[in-house]
């Protein structure tokens, strides 16, 4: 008998590369992903979670981080979307995840980044999230999506 | 519902299959199959690219001829704002409006009059709803269908208020029933129009149940008749005077009128469909949540870009602009108090708040969906992403999406095609050279057993 785990799922995977201090990967990538989970039928509001999801998380790389990759997985049950860099990592991340907290430089705010609200987002949207970080090493992290509201 | 209406269509005799249009229409909704071009009916939102691209005036717009006013009684004709920049150096709005009188109305009510509620509707709308900015105008409909279709998140922020072709519609049919006491039913309003995707709007709207627009005219129908009437009418001049509207209403005809009358703190105006789908993009990644007020218009320059109009837009600009010189500052028709009142009373808001539109699934099943995904990935990537159009298609994306809908195939790309043949030629040059066992081969030396 074949295993649960076995069983064939259809999915798709995209990747995206964000390099340091590129700024319209985040844009690019949300929209380039829109578009695929509007042709698959996606409800809009799971479309709307995700593409803030992949703003927020493929921003924090861009801007926090040296470089790294942005991964989103689709099947029918679940959007799993990945972001790993090589960078700072994060020292404690309670106090990241709280609102307003940011250690965005000057200029990155004058961009009109660095409300410290990334993080709080993401939580905020996801189904179930998870943050790897090796301080000097890097951050990876998993945010999940269940698309039939059972986690 | 009922078969979907389009007034952009094809005019089968003309087109030459050139496949210039393809790429021009920005929701990638035509094909070209066995030499003609169609139009993907729920895709197109009639903004008018491929009119006013082809080179063989294959792409029309269908519209009302003057032969529905004798379905009514009592006839109003509502003229665009843009109308008014189609004539030469008019001296008032008058000789114009005069001139639909003479050609089979009864009477004439200016849209830009009802463009100057609506403005003012939709200023008192931003001032007083907390809806996340920035808002945007409903007084296109070509863009609403496109946010519709490809922006469903955005649609939220498009101002709840009728256009100014509905607004004088009403108006003036109310009007015209306390004037003359004839039927509301038998006092037909036809709206003189440089645009398709408002005779869409006509017969499926998407911001009020039933429109009371009866017919949508193409200014190309009446503009000659116009001219006539103007031209005898130097001579006379005309006496009494129809115009209502100010400059306010009046610069609605292009793009910036319908902002500066709105007189939000922070507006922006854009025209053009492909840079308002830019904007958009933008907007819809979070962008420009300071501004209050967006015109958004399908059409280079506004209303007076129109593809039915008759003269080049900056033409149609220049004259208008003079026009409203002419005009001066006289009074607005309707005064404050009445003004706020529609306000109070909740006038032309729409009813009906428009409804996203979903109509680039790949499958009703999700797995399906997403099997059908990665094979229109795989497809692509074998394609040789040239986007030439030569099959057919807009892009090779475009085709892999065909081709999984089942209405193209690969060999539909010429490329694709002579690898096939190229393949196909070089496997019988192989199937020649092998040599039946009976027969000798002459270049291998036969020696003894
Ligand atoms: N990938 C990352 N690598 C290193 N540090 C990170 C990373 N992501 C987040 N952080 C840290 O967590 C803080 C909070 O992140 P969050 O996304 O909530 O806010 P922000 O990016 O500073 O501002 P905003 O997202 O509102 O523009 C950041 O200021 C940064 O110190
Ligand atoms: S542009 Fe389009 S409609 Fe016009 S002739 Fe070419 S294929 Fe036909
Ligand atoms: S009117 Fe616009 S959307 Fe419709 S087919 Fe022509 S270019 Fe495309
Ligand atoms: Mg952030």
């Amino acid at each position: 008998m074949l295993n649960d785990s076995f069983r064939f799922t259809p999915h798709i995977t995209l990747e995206f590369k964000i390099g340091e201090k590129d700024f319209f990967i985040a844009g690019e990538s949300a929209s380039r992903v829109k578009k695929t989970l509007q042709q698959l039928g996606m409800k809009q509001e799971i479309i709307k979670r995700t593409a803030i999801i992949i703003y927020e998380a493929a921003m924090n790389v861009a801007i926090h981080a040296n470089h790294g990759t942005l991964k989103v997985y689709i099947d029918p049950e679940v959007i799993s979307i990945i972001t790993e860099d090589k960078g700072p990592g994060i020292p404690d991340i309670e106090l990241a995840m709280k609102e307003g907290y940011s250690t965005a430089s000057h200029e990155v705010r004058e961009m009109g980044f660095g409300a410290g609200m990334g993080l709080p987002n993401i939580k905020q949207c996801s189904d179930e999230l998870d943050i790897d970080t090796k301080v000097g090493v890097g951050t990876t992290l998993k945010a999940k999506i269940c698309l039939n509201n059972k986690v | 519902m009922t078969e979907y209406f389009h007034s952009v269509t094809l005019d089968f005799e003309k087109c030459k299959g050139c496949t210039n249009c393809i790429k021009k229409c920005p929701m990638e909704a035509i094909r070209v199959h066995d030499g003609k071009a169609t139009i993907m009916q729920e895709r197109c939102i009639d903004c008018g690219e491929c009119i006013r691209c082809c080179p063989n005036h294959a792409k029309i717009a269908v519209t009302d001829t003057l032969d529905i006013l004798s379905e009514y009684k009592y006839r109003i004709a509502l003229p665009a704002p843009s109308f008014f920049g189609q004539f030469k150096e008019l001296e008032n709005a008058d000789c114009v409006l005069h001139g639909l009188l003479s050609i089979g109305f009864d009477e004439v009510f200016e849209v830009a009059l009802a463009a100057e509620i609506v403005g003012y509707l939709v200023h008192q709308y931003i001032k007083d709803s907390k809806i996340k900015r920035p808002i945007f105008s409903s007084a296109c409909p070509a863009v609403l269908r496109l946010v519709q279709i490809k922006f469903p998140d955005l649609l939220e922020q498009i101002a709840p208020i009728l256009t100014p072709m509905e607004v004088a519609a009403r108006l003036a049919k109310e009007e015209a029933v306390k004037k003359t006491g004839i039927d509301y039913e038998d006092i037909g309003a036809f709206f003189i129009s440089p645009c398709p995707a408002k005779v869409t709007e006509m017969r499926n709207p998407m911001t009020t149940k039933h429109s009371a627009v009866n017919g949508v005219i193409g200014v190309q129908l009446i503009y000659k008749d116009i001219i006539k009437y103007i031209i005898k009418e130097k001579t006379q001049k005309v006496s009494s005077t129809l115009q209502k509207a100010t400059k306010l209403g009046m610069a609605w005809g292009y793009v910036t009128g319908e902002s500066k009358n709105v007189d939000a703190s922070t507006t922006l105006a854009v025209s053009g469909i492909h840079n308002v789908i830019s904007l958009l993009e933008e907007i819809e990644r979070g962008e420009l949540k300071n501004v209050d007020f967006i015109e958004l218009q399908a059409c280079i320059g506004g209303c007076v870009g129109g593809p039915l109009n008759i003269h080049n837009l900056f033409v149609g600009r220049v004259r208008l602009r003079e026009l409203i010189k002419k005009c001066g500052s006289r009074p607005s028709y309707y005064t404050d108090e009445e003004l706020h009142r529609f306000y109070t009373q909740g006038h032309y808001v729409s009813t009906e708040p428009v409804q996203p539109k979903t109509i680039m699934h790949l499958d009703e099943d999700m797995s399906i969906a997403i099997m059908k995904m990665e094979r229109l990935d795989k497809i692509t990537n074998e394609l040789p992403g040239l986007d030439c159009g030569a099959c057919g298609s807009p892009s090779c994306r475009a085709l892999a999406e065909d081709i999984i809908r089942g209405i193209a195939f690969e060999t539909d790309c010429v490329i694709k095609l002579r690898e096939k043949v190229k393949t196909l030629a070089e496997e019988i040059l192989d199937l020649a050279r092998i040599v039946p066992p009976v027969m000798a081969d002459s270049s291998k030396k036969t020696g003894d057993k």
